[in-house]
């Protein structure tokens, strides 16, 4: 669709957008606050950025989220690359729709019966809480979703690439490793990026398969936001937010940039060929 | 031999994450429904009976026949979890469309804009989502608290004289829920409306339409594949939220995903909170199942 | 010798009782589900031939093609390449290569790297490879080109590369699935008679798929005409096109007018044709009977207009009116109705720019062509 944008459309853009992100602003601008209080603005002051760095808990806390967020991210993307690659490229196996339903349930499963049922198992099975078995979890629902990123790339992916692979002799293996992987590769990127900061975000599910040794950021965060709105809070989530908006924007200007290059190369080929072309005849 | 190797290869990719699958997420689902089914017991793990593989056949049988739905019938017994049930359905309902109402004035917008403006549109709606969800709910508590933000700002124009109690009520969590899942509902409604040919709408006009009755005679029918996915998505995980009620709904809020968290960190009562469990599954199986089925026909119209 | 139309050249191994086919497909068919793409196909194939399938889009000429090159098995029949049963044969272990229609060139290799691609997997020593594809970019003239990625290059550049790649291994046989259909049609007239060029100079059989019959009319040795997954007529082009098999490869191949009649009459070689509105004396009649249903198939530029009675307007005339006219440029298209409602295309060359008295709408006018300028048809 495109078409010129009415009062309205653009009316209901900016609303939109306004109410997307002005919370998400304020709290970054309070977490400058000189003030204890919230609401009232006593001057700017980056002294609450000064104070998380003296609180150990709070960066302990950080330190297992990150270990536990590269981790799951990274087996998860292993693991729902397969399962993209099992969707596309095996329409017939036995309990195909059973599998698809495990990947899709969980992308839409209120985060408080996976937690629960996790847990659940671990106790069944005789795992202690832990490290271990949040990134487990982690990796469990990380994978659904790295599995739709990917299966949607595999979906337009044109197959006359692996086709021409094996035809100029390349065995399958090869093919997969030299001329799949390396064309879907944009797509791995950011599903292990998704999967990373699914992680990074979790509480409730965290919350059910964590224990005493490995607590969570988002479940420190929760912990201390449930006595009140404080500016350290504030800070630690502006922290996180920039951390998080600086990767996604960073990765999308490179993207945004080598489609920019593609597209002026792409110009440039079919301007020489045209004057090519036009001193031939 | 090769092609053994190749057989093997491809085995593994569909066994490994269906494997995985199977131990993490669907035998997971029958012991929740194992457990919903014994006593509790003030023990670790604390309900009986447990099942010991030591045990065999004959101990699992004996386990079997210990089995009681005096949950489930608890469940019915107290009102409060048959409140907790409805009112999470109509606050996620509600939420729901008020999601959608003012979700879709964005999308549709946002499809007709300009092709150099429609990607920086998007990625901003898809921005947030990066953000901690944990984080966007917790904003809002500074601005709707009654000494917050909100409040002091209609104070400071003088449109009130006395704050607005808004933390704590229903009103904080529709906020919270259609703060957090409108992105779940613009980018669904987004891409059925941008793929949508214009000329349609020019077409439906040529042919006698007012803008009104074109929208709604042509644009809105083709848009509704993108309006059931949006609802859903934000339909479905709304039911079950807890951070969103228990951070803005205060402690009268009643809310399934809420009464599970206490029932299981604060009453260690894990048979009952199982319980809640497998009947809030019940519950959305139906909207779940109507999800995959859209995620399916989606795949196959890509194909 | 008498022959049909314009001769290429005298290699003709299909005519030779002796040749033994480089390629033959013997009862070859293929089902997806329900739906037969390929019926019991046989199809001999020469060595160093320029064989083109011509066909609509679903007649099964893809798949042909994809069951020679291994991306598709045969339900029944067998696929023989130089005497060897490919049955089995994993599309990597044959020694056939394919360019394919969107040239699937890999998107995150150099134009070098893409022609490299098939020689590194046959484990070729490097500094070989670098000698064979700086000839392969000599081919196709893209040597400054070497180091670009594929989006950097014109679509004419594209197809380049993708014939240098799927040339570079050198196969047997080189299968080419509509290799100029992504080109505009001045760069697709010029590729034409460069593929040709490069089949001549390196010596390779090459087996393409298209629909565009002018495509096909220009370039290949043989042409085979596909309908709904069989071969209808294995012939050259000028005789697809001046004797056709049927009424179907008639039809599908350039304009043509059909005239309905019965055999009235049959000697030793010369047969009548009565129709409603018009009787025909042909020598072409084939193997006709007399009282048989045939059809006689004369193609637009065999037909003479004219405002004049032809001499003898018995046979192979007709009278009636000038319904439509075209001018092309190079010729002019006339549509005469008969007096039976029919409509009758023509065409003539202008060869002066002048024309005195010209026909125009509504004149009266004959048509009338020669007794050996159509084919009759019985099918």
């Amino acid at each position: 669709m495109n078409a010129t944008l009415s009062r309205f459309n653009i009316v209901s853009i900016v609303l939109g957008f306004t109410f997307l992100y002005l919370p998400i602003v304020l709290l970054v601008i309070y977490s400058f606050n000189e003030s204890r209080l919230v609401t009232v603005w006593a001057g700017f002051s980056t002294k609450w950025y000064v104070e998380l760095f003296s609180n150990q808990g709070l960066l302990d806390a950080a330190w297992v989220t990150a270990r536990v967020a590269f981790i799951s991210a990274s087996v998860a993307t292993v693991l729902g690359t397969f399962a993209a690659l099992a969707l596309t490229r095996y329409t017939r196996f036995h309990g195909r729709t059973l599998f698809t339903g495990m990947i899709f349930a969980p992308l839409v499963m209120p985060e408080v019966i996976t937690g629960l049922s996790l847990l659940l198992l671990f106790v069944a099975i005789g795992l202690d809480r832990g490290f271990m078995t949040v990134t487990l979890a982690h990796i469990t629902f990380a994978m659904c979703f790295v599995a739709v990123v990917v299966q949607s790339r595999l979906l337009s992916f044109d197959r006359s690439l692996e086709e021409a692979a094996m035809d100029l002799g390349a065995s399958p293996a090869t093919t997969f490793f030299q001329v799949t992987l390396p064309v879907i590769s944009p797509a791995v990127v950011s599903g292990w990026m998704l999967a990373f900061t699914l992680s990074l975000d979790d509480l409730v599910i965290a919350s059910f398969t964590s224990g005493p040794g490995a607590t969570t950021l988002p479940m420190k965060i929760y912990s201390q936001v449930r006595l009140g709105v404080t500016p350290e809070i504030n800070a630690v989530c502006t922290i996180l937010i920039a951390v998080v908006a600086t990767g996604v924007i960073a990765a999308s200007i490179v993207n945004k940039r080598r489609e920019v290059q593609r597209r002026r190369d792409e110009q440039e080929a079919q301007r020489a060929n045209n004057i090519a072309f036009g001193r031939n005849t | 031999m090769q092609r053994a190797l190749q057989a093997i290869a491809n085995r593994i990719v569909i066994a490994v994450p269906f494997l995985w699958l199977l131990v993490f997420f669907l035998a997971p689902f029958l012991i929740v429904l194992k457990i919903s089914l014994s006593l509790p017991a003030i023990a670790m793990p604390p309900y009986q009976p447990v099942f010991d593989i030591a045990d065999g056949v004959a101990g699992l049988w004996a386990g079997v026949r210990e089995f009681t739905v005096d949950n489930y019938v608890w469940l019915t017994q107290d009102a409060l979890y048959f409140n907790a049930y409805i009112s999470s359905v109509v606050i996620a309902g509600i939420s729901t469309l008020i999601t959608l109402a003012i979700g879709y004035p964005v999308a549709y917008g946002m499809a007709r804009a300009s092709s150099a403006l429609r990607p920086i549109l998007l990625m901003l709606v898809i921005l947030p989502f990066w953000t901690s969800f944990l984080i966007r709910v917790y904003a809002w508590i500074g601005i709707l608290k009654p000494e917050g933000l909100l409040n002091t700002f209609l104070m400071w124009i003088g449109l009130i004289d006395e704050p607005l109690i808004i933390l704590n009520t229903h009103t904080a969590i529709f906020i919270g829920i259609v703060y957090s899942y409108l992105p779940f509902m613009v980018l669904p409604l987004y891409s059925s409306l941008e793929k949508m040919d214009y000329s349609l709408i020019e077409a439906a006009k040529d042919l006698g339409c007012s803008e009104t009755g074109a929208f709604w005679k042509v644009t809105f029918p083709l848009s509704l594949p993108g309006v059931v996915a949006g609802c859903l998505l934000v339909f479905i995980p709304a039911v079950g939220e807890f951070v969103i009620p228990d951070l803005l709904g205060g402690s009268r809020t009643l809310m399934i995903g809420k009464t599970l968290w206490n029932e299981f960190f604060a009453n260690r009562d894990w048979p009952v909170s199982s319980a809640v469990a497998i009947v809030l599954l019940l519950l959305l199986v139906v909207p779940i199942m109507l999800f995959q089925r859209a995620q399916a026909r989606a795949q196959e119209a890509e194909r | 010798m008498k022959s049909l139309g314009s001769i290429r050249r005298s290699f003709a191994p299909w005519a030779d009782p002796d040749a033994k086919p480089y390629i033959s497909f013997r009862n070859v068919t293929k089902r997806f589900g329900d739906f037969t793409a390929v019926n019991d196909l046989s199809l001999d194939i020469y060595e160093r031939e320029f064989f083109a399938l011509l066909g609509a889009s679903g007649c099964g000429k893809s798949t042909l093609l994809r069951m020679l090159a291994g991306f598709e098995q045969p339900t029944s029949g067998q696929i023989l390449l130089d005497g060897q049963d490919l049955k089995g044969i994993p599309p990597h272990r044959r020694p056939v290569n394919m360019m394919f229609q969107s040239y699937a060139l890999f998107p995150h290799m150099t134009v070098e790297k893409n022609i490299a691609f098939g020689l590194k997997q046959d484990g070729m020593p490097s500094a070989k490879i670098a000698e064979r594809v700086k000839e392969m970019l000599a081919l196709v003239k893209l040597e400054p080109f070497a180091k670009r990625k594929p989006h950097q290059l014109s679509g004419g550049q594209r197809q380049r590369v993708a014939l240098a790649r799927s040339v570079a291994k050198r196969p047997k046989v080189l299968l080419l699935d509509e290799p100029l259909g992504a080109l505009d049609k001045k760069l697709r007239e010029e590729t034409q008679f460069e593929l040709m060029d490069l089949q001549q100079e390196l010596g390779l059989t090459f087996l393409v798929v298209t629909h565009d019959q002018e495509e096909a009319m220009t370039m290949a040795d043989r042409i085979a005409i596909m309908d709904r997954g069989e071969v209808m007529q294995v012939a050259t082009p000028a005789e697809i096109y001046e004797a056709p098999a049927s009424r179907f490869v008639a039809d599908f191949v350039g304009s043509v007018n059909l005239f309905e009649g019965k055999i009235a009459n049959r000697d030793k070689d010369i047969a009548t044709i009565e129709g409603d509105t018009i009787n025909i004396r042909t020598r072409n009649a084939g193997d006709v009977e007399q009282g048989q249903k045939a059809w006689f198939a004369i193609r637009p530029e065999k037909i003479k207009v004219s405002s004049k009675r032809p001499a003898n307007a018995e046979y192979n005339a007709a009278e009636g009116e000038i319904w439509d006219i075209a001018y092309l440029g190079d010729m002019t298209v006339y549509h005469v109705k008969l007096p039976d409602g029919r409509v009758i295309k023509t065409s003539s060359v202008n060869s002066a720019r002048v024309i005195k008295d010209p026909l125009t709408w509504n004149d009266r006018a004959w048509i009338s062509f020669a007794s050996d300028a159509g084919v009759v048809l019985t099918s």
